[in-house]
């Protein structure tokens, strides 16, 4: 059974089509190396491996102590003593229990872009219903549907923008419901592309009258394209034209001359290179390395009246996340999610976004590892930072409450627990601080910060 | 000359028009040899391929990017190989896309039917309730039907009940319009006559005036049928989700065009069959005074 799916065997070629003949397509085989890769003792272990790292801990809770210890007795007597005196192998099993589940049956919906990632590939990995769960993932036409649908009660979950909850659960856009963000499903990933006919307009003070499109009003690439043309001394308000564009249509829109550039998610960014009618202007990990971008989350409801099915559900797609973070599995992870059912995209396109090895537009191939990742970590820094922004351009007014409304919609704690359960490295803090564009964001002074700037409206 | 003949040249002009058509589209879309340029380096080469070309394969053309008629073909042919395939709820047969739209427009018609023909007579037969209700007919009437999306979400809170609502919407008008135009045109005569006959009220509705209004009522319902059908594949569009609407929105993402215009033909030809149905029906009511 499981020699079958070896992904180690030196006979067999991993990445290039499914040659064993075992699976329909490609992205079938893919699928089953991908399953192989997390059911290896090598991914269970680690988690093992984690939790028995923590109870050592407790013993020791000195470095030093421990070592010496260790030399003292050696590794294997170690192991033996220990063992012997902690249930080491029932904590183990502990880790991974689970409460009854409320609810067995979720809709989650997702726009079809590679910032859903480790919500669309927990699917046919399998990682939904490992946790017993009987999961639809719905492919959505467009932000605002998924507020709604989010609001109708529609999908028990989904994956938003990550400023979307924010929004919501203030009532900014919306009627006011409690959203939140239970981790983040992407960081960078996201780029600037141009029409062709701008290759030599690489300054922004030449943008003076452009059309740009983005996926949302509350979107980091909104926040983002505004923050990097008013750096070059652009009013996003006034010199420059902003349009919502649901994300799959931009491409489109570009060709047919609607739009200049669009600040978008991919694929579509390197969509409109493969179609020889954008080129990527740059990267927003140049902007902000690590920035946030989609999340996965749901109601406060929800999480309530669902508590363990949130947390399988926190299970499952975190459990993705990891995957997905791993370099390694960035090429098998683009067969996987390419198909119809899907992102519905030519697999060479979402590979050249994953594996951060693409075709530029410009005639050059660039190798950015990380232009895409997927760090789950929802930081209350994130959130405050959309906050000063939101206020910036004026869609929030008067006085905001920036770290209550961040704690109360980013789920920083439960992301932790959660990360811990699973034998991920968790790690400290809630407020890190963050560079945008060469200037530090400092989380406790929001307010600093935002009179910092020039071009603002509030 | 006689109608046979007619027929038959019509026939062939068709014929001819739709080979007229195929090839210029062949004409337009054919294979452009590649300009034989200077040998490209390993990294170009790698660059092409990165862009889904690949130069170095046998058959070095370059295309417009539109599909050639054969494509065209290839595609439908696989579609119409299984429409009835179903891998979960984002991709489905187009069989299956098709049933779904049907039965929106389905439900959403037959209840726009039962709400409007009643109303209808009533319109039709008391010149009051035509004045009072006239002003809200007028106003509601040209709002294009997908204006109501919005509304219909955030109130039903239900996104394949907001589509049959739609649906309902833009047909709910041409009924009712036509159902109290051909209810108030039943000739008098035939009113008074059973009158003189002291018939019973629903006697009269259903056994003069609906006969009477039938043809009406009917080019009413073939109307509504047609914008139903036109407003079914934007409506999926925006909610998403399934029906062929979907699969048009779905395949734009990919931007497939063979796959766009293989759904455009078929939303062509099933438009045309829905049309077809009432055409027979209406034949069917029609009568010689």
């Amino acid at each position: 059974m499981t020699d079958r799916y070896d992904p180690y065997d030196a006979d067999r070629p991993l990445t290039m089509g499914c040659r064993c003949g075992r699976h329909a397509s490609d992205a079938e085989h893919a699928t089953a190396e991908l399953q192989a890769r997390c059911e290896t003792s090598a991914f269970e272990a680690e988690s093992n491996a984690f939790i028995e790292a923590t109870l050592v801990k407790a013993l020791f809770p000195q470095d030093a102590v421990r070592r010496r210890f260790l030399r003292a007795v050696g590794k294997g007597s170690a192991m033996a003593a220990i063992g012997s005196v902690l249930p080491v192998a029932s904590l183990q099993a502990m880790a991974q229990e689970k409460g009854a589940l409320e609810k067995k049956e979720l809709k989650i919906g997702f726009i079809p872009i590679t910032c859903a990632t480790p919500l669309i590939m927990a699917h046919p990995l399998g990682f939904y219903s490992k946790q017993g769960l009987d999961v639809q993932v719905v492919k959505t036409a467009g932000w605002a549907l998924i507020r709604d649908k989010m609001m109708n009660r529609e999908y028990d979950a989904t994956h938003f923008l990550s400023p979307m909850p924010v929004a919501i659960s203030m009532g900014v856009g919306s009627n006011a419901v409690p959203m939140n963000v239970a981790s983040i499903q992407n960081t960078n990933g996201q780029a600037i592309t141009l029409h062709v006919k701008h290759k030599d307009k690489r300054d922004p003070k030449q943008w003076k009258g452009f059309k740009f499109a983005v996926p949302f009003e509350f979107s980091m690439h909104n926040f983002l394209l505004r923050y990097y043309v008013a750096e070059a001394g652009l009013d996003p308000d006034r010199d420059i034209q902003i349009r919502v564009v649901p994300p799959p249509e931009m491409v489109a829109n570009l060709r047919a001359g609607n739009i200049d550039g669009y600040l978008g998610p991919d694929p579509f960014n390197q969509r409109a290179v493969f179609e020889e009618i954008g080129f990527l202007h740059l990267l927003t990990k140049d902007l902000w390395n690590g920035h946030p971008c989609c999340a996965f989350g749901t109601s406060t409801e929800f999480i309530q009246q669902n508590p363990n099915a949130f947390a399988a559900l926190y299970r499952a797609v975190l459990t993705s996340s990891a995957m997905a973070r791993k370099p390694e599995n960035r090429e098998l992870i683009a067969k996987v999610i390419s198909p119809q059912a899907y992102l519905n995209q030519p697999e060479t396109v979402v590979a050249q976004v994953l594996t951060g090895k693409f075709a530029d537009g410009l005639g050059n191939i660039r190798t950015v590892p990380d232009r895409a990742d997927f760090d789950p970590i929802p930081w209350q820094s994130m959130a405050v930072w959309m906050l000063t922004q939101m206020k910036r351009w004026g869609y929030v007014k008067g006085d905001v409450n920036y770290k209550q409304i961040a704690e109360k919609v980013f789920l920083l704690t439960d992301a932790k627990r959660t990360m811990k359960q699973l034998g991920q490295p968790v790690p400290e803090g809630a407020y890190p601080k963050f560079t945008v564009m060469g200037k530090v964001f400092d989380p406790e002074k929001p307010e600093p910060y935002l009179s910092g700037f020039a071009i603002k409206r509030s | 000359m006689t109608g046979v003949s007619l027929k038959l040249r019509a026939a062939l002009l068709s014929a001819l028009l739709l080979a007229v058509f195929v090839g210029a589209w062949q004409l337009a879309t054919r294979p452009v040899a590649a300009a034989a340029g200077p040998a490209l380096t390993p990294e170009q080469i790698e660059y092409q391929k990165m862009l889904g070309k690949d130069p170095t394969a046998a058959s070095a053309s370059t295309s417009s990017g539109f599909p050639t008629p054969a494509q065209f073909a290839a595609t439908a042919a696989g579609h119409l190989a299984r429409p009835f395939y179903d891998n979960g709820p984002n991709d489905k047969g187009i069989g299956l896309q098709l049933a779904y739209s049907l039965g929106r427009v389905g439900l959403g018609f037959g209840l726009a039917v039962l709400v409007a023909v009643p109303l209808g007579f009533l319109i039709g037969m008391s010149p009051l309730v035509h004045r009072a209700l006239d002003p809200f007919i007028q106003v509601l009437k040209p709002i294009s039907p997908l204006a109501w999306m919005p509304l219909a979400l955030y109130t039903i809170k239900d996104s394949s009940v907001s589509g049959i609502f739609v649906i309902f919407i833009c047909s709910v008008w041409p009924l009712l319009i036509n159902t109290a135009f051909g209810v108030s045109g039943v000739r008098r005569e035939w009113l008074n006559v059973a009158r003189t006959l002291e018939v019973k009220p629903q006697r009269l509705a259903f056994e003069v005036i609906l006969p009477a209004a039938a043809p009406t009522i009917l080019t009413g319902m073939r109307i509504s049928m047609g914008i139903a059908w036109l407003v079914i594949v934007a409506a999926e569009m925006l909610v998403g989700g399934t029906g062929i609407g979907y699969f048009v929105w779905n395949e734009w993402n990919n931007l497939s065009l063979t796959n766009v215009m293989f759904a455009i033909a078929v939303i062509g030809l099933v438009g045309m069959g829905l049309d077809q149905l009432f055409a027979r029906a209406q034949k069917a009511v029609t009568y010689a005074e």
